[in-house]
């Protein structure tokens, strides 16, 4: 079922496509980074495929291998109930892809969380920050040269918080009055 | 709809809102935030504009420590991640590992398996609904609810030794049989159970006060939902019918007979609906579950992957060796890469797991179903009231364990 | 004219009821009502640790509230950096004052014969002597007049309160609970409007005496029997006052940890919960004595029992006929208490703004409705 939709990925895509591999009943493209959002959002929008679901973003750390790290991108289509993977190779130095927060809304925490488990940022995400880990803490502790045992340097009291008013006029207050100024 | 109001409320400046609004912290140490979140809330009197959740403050770096530990250590960790039905994970992630392996458990594991996991979801339901009973200020039904679960718990510990921290899952099969008196057991305890869901529902279904705090509060929409990555009750409350116990079998689901509740609003009145419904789903599959447990052997036959039993250990040299290569090396898993997902009571459990060749995995990611509601939370609570918030956080149930790993 | 002796008894009045009967019976039997009565609707034992010197039994955990109230005594005092100090100090007091001096005008029972009872249309009649206010601090004519303007004042305790903390979340319970009670107090005031045209008097002793009547010669004409809607709203109405659950927003518990009272600790914190407390204690005596006949127990009078409109039919002295009503009185104050503790511990709590919509939109109607057709009735009979 899902092969039909990894041959017509295929099809499509010819040139960003670098490998498909159908082991363990699990379908999976290997996807050049050049091409993920095309991709994205081709998956999402076609009739047949209707990849409607991003189950889970996450990334993998080879270390010893030339790229680094791999996305994984985990698809779901809730009509057509079948699934699909795609891996995207990344290199190690300044590692960034593209967000697809535009296609798929889970994206936008599950890049979160790999941009604070792995380091890797994500070109065009509203809010890239750390999820589970505290704003100053320093490294990226899933990657494999971060050792199971590390200590992080002494924080100093936060005497302010985040301050909410001023993003929230920045955000929306501001935003919306530029908008208002455009509009002829 | 909610966003529409939220807009709404940012549109206007001239009304000078931007000087009325005040910033609450719902902190981590509150009686509500279900194992610790943090909501930055921007509130105009008691409507919220904007809705900042922190998460992160139960991370104990599950997914690190687990790249130490051999394939089986890694269980006790599972108990951990959704502690309110520490079963279901365990099973999520044997699964995963055999399938990763190529094999399948034994006829009489599958059943045995299907039967612990739906009363770890009932507790995990009676967890929920009791709970959110508890925060809208109806004690009685929250102490009703977790009498229930205790009774749940009781017959885990008969069957596993611990009530919460199980670790019951073997790669292969499970740690033991059934006792015998299992079937007498669930006999006794079942009654119990349904005079519990009775009570919840003549305490909370039909109440004025109940119905009003819940209805069209929390509401969500279907694509949104789908497009957030929501599973389980949550997405099934807003009319998608995504049950992965229906649509891709695992375990004995395919030969029991059983119904997927499936609301229509997406509000918390619906979800609060879909969990008490199946909680009744859980009961008859458990019946027809012991009804035909099949007999035979429990365990897979392999010794690459099971331990072998203690008088061959103590007895024999190659039992001896067996069980040592198995405990110290771990089970020796081919390299390759595999998502293995099941129907947790919070919705799509998933297991990536990469292994590469060695008795540790290389990498073993849970996909957590609360951490995506967590994500979409705020398109739920944003142009709500400041007590909406409580009932939108008790119905999705999150659990910190889960969100944060 | 005010003699030393009526000044002893004047202050041992004063003394009873406030320290003897609504402070022990508010504080520690409601807590132990709270904590024993919510265990057995729940089905749990609740606390029954704490015991007297060597006395193995718990007897019936009452030492546990003893204990409670010790405690609260000895604990640290801890005050926010930024509190305003001074109505952070005073803000529970302003809240216990109110609840204890509505005690005053509530009638025990009737005002005692010194001479001979006989009985005359219902009522006592004193010949011989001259009746004596024994059984309540005040017997004002302006009875449930005072009630209502000093609960007005327990308005401040709760704001003052929250606003003191100088935290968001007390603010908030500050806020809600201020809009709450004065919501409510409109509801509170028009829905006795029709009783006080119906007995056509403000006295609180002099309503308890006119329920004595019996009507068609069978039913004894309480409160309840001539305005039962006023009673439905009235009581809604002071659950809310005294933020009683499911009313109980401005305590929030879960949403704004405990709301107004936040910051609170040690014997301040006792002070409040003691007002809310004593607050239930006066609903329920309240409700008893304007709806439910107050120290009235059917049929009996000065004499003894009337069964019927004939003479006595069962003699009772009149020291009897006086235990007998206090004990009444104290039965239907602590059933209506218990009512309560019933609605406390099985309904959710509202939300906020469903609270004002129930205040202004729904129950305001009702009483103003309910208030001119008691007055049509009353013109026309």
């Amino acid at each position: 079922m899902s092969r039909a939709a990894l041959d017509s990925l295929v099809a499509a895509f010819p040139q960003h496509i670098l490998e498909t591999t159908d082991r363990l009943g699990d379908e999976v493209a290997i996807v050049a980074p050049a091409g993920l959002l095309e991709i994205a959002n081709w998956l999402r929008n076609s009739p047949e495929l209707a990849f409607n679901m991003l189950s889970d973003v996450t990334a993998v750390d080879y270390l010893a291998r030339n790229p680094r790290f791999e996305v994984v991108y985990q698809l779901y289509s809730v009509s057509k109930k079948h699934r699909l993977r795609l891996r995207v190779p990344v290199g190690a130095e300044s590692p960034s892809l593209s967000s697809v927060t535009s296609v798929w809304l889970s994206a936008n925490w599950a890049e979160r969380e790999v941009w604070d488990m792995y380091g890797i940022r994500f070109e065009g995400h509203p809010d890239l920050r750390r999820v589970l880990m505290y704003e100053e803490f320093e490294g990226h502790p899933l990657r494999k040269d971060y050792p199971m045992q590390q200590s992080q340097p002494r924080m100093d009291l936060r005497r302010k918080e985040r301050d909410a008013v001023e993003e929230y006029k920045t955000l929306y207050v501001d935003k919306l009055a530029q908008a208002r100024k455009a509009e002829p | 709809m909610n966003r529409a109001i939220a807009d709404a409320l940012a549109a206007a400046p001239e009304r000078g809102v931007q000087e009325d609004v005040m910033v609450l912290n719902m902190g981590p140490s509150h009686p509500a935030m279900h194992g610790t979140v943090r909501m930055v809330l921007t509130l105009d009197g008691e409507t919220v504009i904007k809705c900042d959740p922190e998460i992160g403050y139960l991370h104990r770096g599950f997914e690190k420590q687990c790249e130490n530990a051999t394939w089986s250590q890694v269980f006790p960790y599972t108990d951990r991640l959704n502690y309110c039905s520490p079963l279901l994970n365990n099973f999520g992630y044997a699964l995963a590992v055999e399938k990763m392996l190529g094999i399948k458990a034994t006829d009489r594991c599958n059943y045995i398996r299907t039967i612990l996991g739906e009363m770890a979801r009932l507790a995990d339901h009676f967890t929920s609904l009791g709970a959110g009973a508890l925060e809208l200020g109806a004690m009685s039904a929250f102490l009703y609810a977790v009498e229930a679960r205790d009774h749940i718990w009781d017959l885990v510990e008969e069957v596993t030794g611990a009530r919460l921290t199980v670790s019951f899952a073997r790669i292969g099969g499970l740690k033991e049989d059934l006792p015998d008196n299992f079937a007498e057991r669930w006999e006794a305890t079942e009654p119990r159970l349904w005079d519990v869901i009775k009570k919840l529902d003549q305490l909370s279904t039909k109440n004025r006060i109940f119905m009003d705090r819940m209805m069209n509060t929390g509401v969500i929409g279907a694509d949104e939902a789908v497009s957030l990555g929501f599973t389980g009750p949550v997405l099934r409350s807003t009319g998608v019918a995504y049950d992965i116990r229906k649509d891709s079998p695992y375990f004995a689901y395919d030969r029991v007979d059983f119904e997927v509740p499936v609301g229509t609003n997406g509000d918390n009145f619906d979800r609060y609906l879909v969990r008490l419904e199946e909680m009744k789903q859980s009961i008859s599959i458990i019946r027809q579950c012991l009804k035909g447990l099949p007999g035979g052997p429990l365990n897979v036959d392999d010794p690459h992957i099971m331990l072998p039993p203690k008088e061959l250990v103590y007895n024999s040299i190659e039992g001896m060796i067996n069980h040592f290569k198995l405990i110290f090396e771990g089970i020796q898993v081919p390299a390759g890469e595999v998502y293995s997902y099941t129907e947790a009571a919070n919705g799509e459990l998933g297991f990536y797991i990469v292994s590469n060749g060695t008795g540790k995995p290389y990498k073993l990611r849970v996909r957590p179903p609360c951490f995506y509601f967590m994500g979409g939370i705020d398109r739920m609570i944003e142009g709500g009231m400041l007590s909406d918030i409580i009932p939108t956080f008790d119905t999705i149930n999150m659990i910190g364990g889960e969100v944060d790993r | 004219m005010f003699s030393p002796i009526d000044f002893a008894i004047l202050l041992l009045k004063i003394g009873v009821i406030t320290l003897g009967f609504a402070l022990p019976i508010g504080g520690l039997l409601t807590l132990y009502g709270d904590r024993k009565l919510s265990a057995l609707i729940q089905n749990r034992v609740g606390p029954n640790r704490a015991k007297v010197f060597g006395i193995q039994s718990s007897l019936l955990s009452l030492p546990q509230f003893v204990a409670d109230g010790i405690k609260m005594l000895f604990k640290e005092d801890a005050m926010p950096d930024n509190a305003d100090r001074f109505w952070h100090f005073i803000a529970p007091a302003l809240a216990l004052l109110p609840a204890i001096t509505l005690w005053a005008v509530i009638p025990f029972g009737d005002l005692y014969c010194t001479g001979t009872v006989q009985v005359k249309d219902y009522m006592d009649v004193c010949v011989g002597g001259e009746q004596k206010n024994y059984f309540s601090i005040a017997n004002l004519d302006a009875g449930l007049l005072y009630v209502f303007a000093i609960s007005s004042i327990s308005v401040y305790g709760a704001a003052l309160a929250g606003w003191s903390t100088n935290s968001k979340f007390a603010l908030i319970g500050g806020l809600r609970s201020t809009a709450q009670m004065i919501s409510y107090e409109v509801t509170m005031g028009l829905s006795l409007a029709g009783t006080m045209l119906i007995y056509g008097t403000l006295n609180l002793n002099e309503m308890a005496q006119q329920q004595g009547a019996l009507l068609g010669g069978w039913l004894p004409a309480w409160g309840i029997v001539y305005q039962p809607v006023a009673f439905f709203l009235f009581f809604i109405a002071m659950m809310a006052e005294t933020k009683r659950a499911p009313f109980d927003v401005p305590e929030g518990e879960s949403e704004i940890v405990a709301g107004y009272f936040t910051e609170f600790s040690a014997l301040k914190f006792g002070a409040i919960q003691l007002s809310e407390y004593v607050g239930t204690i006066f609903v329920g005596a309240l409700v008893a004595t304007i709806f439910f006949g107050g120290w009235q127990v059917p049929f009996l009078y000065g004499d003894g029992f009337h069964f019927g409109s004939g003479g006595v039919d069962i003699a009772v002295p009149y020291e009897g006929v006086v235990a007998l009503r206090l004990v009444a009185f104290i039965a239907k104050t602590l059933f209506f208490v218990l009512l309560q503790f019933m609605l406390r511990w099985t309904l959710p709590r509202f939300r906020y703004d469903q609270i004002m919509n129930l205040g202004w939109k729904i129950l305001l109607p009702i009483s103003i409705a309910n208030l001119v057709i008691t007055a049509i009735i009353v013109l026309a009979f």
